[in-house]
């Protein structure tokens, strides 16, 4: 019996730990991405700025609540604008996604033509 | 037609280079309220300075226009705007809705009793979060919205002589 007390009260530790661990690497991941919109190119996890200290308990609160990254960056978008977050978002952005790999199949497009030219070049 | 390769290249490196410019130029890279402008607010649900009731979104609808203005006593340009706010009450009529902002309520009474009161409602926001609601950077800062809760203006920073010009013609143009 006292075995498998000591089993439960060790995993429940275990559990806890992991989902405080979850919970904090979330957070941070939040406080890296999202910009300090008084500071000088600082994100509100490296700034102790009044604006930066409110952002984080929002922050914390709405992961609190449950709520996933992209609905806590789409609620600070909303009210600060796109650049209050460092990485673009996908939807609005697109274009700017899209354009390493445009650029990439054109220049793929670009070699293979030139050097097609060349090959024929030679031949003639 | 023959198509010379260099060029081409050339030209596609040049016009992205371009384009890259182009998007940037568009980017701000400061804050601005251009956002928050014909968005409607957040609902909210707020204690008075005094604790004794709460003042929702609801109770502004009443007004045709409602300034939000965002404060604290140890805010020095709170200070400064403090003047423009009782004009604006005083010559305009327009409410003035006071969120004080991470204030002690003492504090806030004797600024205040100083300097007089401005404002039709005064709430609290103890921790900030609730102003973060309404996209606040610092104090001072003011929301003009109107009685269907839409932002008209924002005003970052202290109430200046030319906004209380602006709120004045804006409030004409009923």
């Amino acid at each position: 019996m006292r075995l498998i007390y000591t089993f439960l009260i060790f995993f429940s530790f275990l559990f806890f730990n992991l989902f405080a661990k979850d919970i904090s690497t979330k957070e941070a991941e939040i406080f890296k991405n999202i910009r300090c919109l008084i500071c000088q190119g600082q994100s509100i996890a490296d700034s102790n700025s009044e604006f930066s200290q409110t952002l984080k308990l929002v922050v914390k609160d709405q992961i609190k609540e449950g709520k996933s990254k992209e609905e806590i960056y789409d609620f600070l978008i909303e009210k600060y604008g796109e650049w209050i977050v460092y990485k673009p978002t996908f939807s609005k952005n697109f274009i700017l996604w899209l354009l390493p790999y445009i650029f990439l199949l054109l220049g793929g497009i670009v070699l293979f033509l030139l050097i097609k030219k060349r090959e024929n070049t030679k031949t003639n | 037609m023959k198509i010379n390769f260099k060029i081409t290249l050339v030209l596609i490196t040049v016009s992205f280079i371009l384009f890259v410019f182009f998007l940037s130029l568009g980017q701000k890279s400061q804050y601005d309220t251009r956002d928050l402008i014909g968005k409607k607010i957040d609902n909210f649900n707020l204690k008075t300075l005094e604790g004794e009731k709460n003042i929702t979104e609801v109770d502004l609808m009443d007004n045709e226009y409602t300034l939000i203005n965002f404060w604290a006593s140890w805010c020095s340009p709170c200070r400064a705007e403090h003047k423009y706010l009782i004009k604006i009450k005083n010559n305009l009529g327009l409410k003035i809705l006071g969120v004080n902002f991470k204030d002690k309520n003492k504090n806030a009474i004797d600024f205040l009793n100083e300097l007089g009161n401005p404002y039709s409602y005064i709430v609290k926001d103890n921790s900030g979060k609730h102003s973060i609601k309404f996209g606040v950077y610092g104090i001072p800062e003011s929301i003009l919205i109107n009685k269907d809760l839409i932002v008209v203006k924002k005003f970052i920073g202290p109430i200046k002589k030319e906004d209380l010009e602006l709120i004045s013609k804006i409030l004409k143009n009923l």
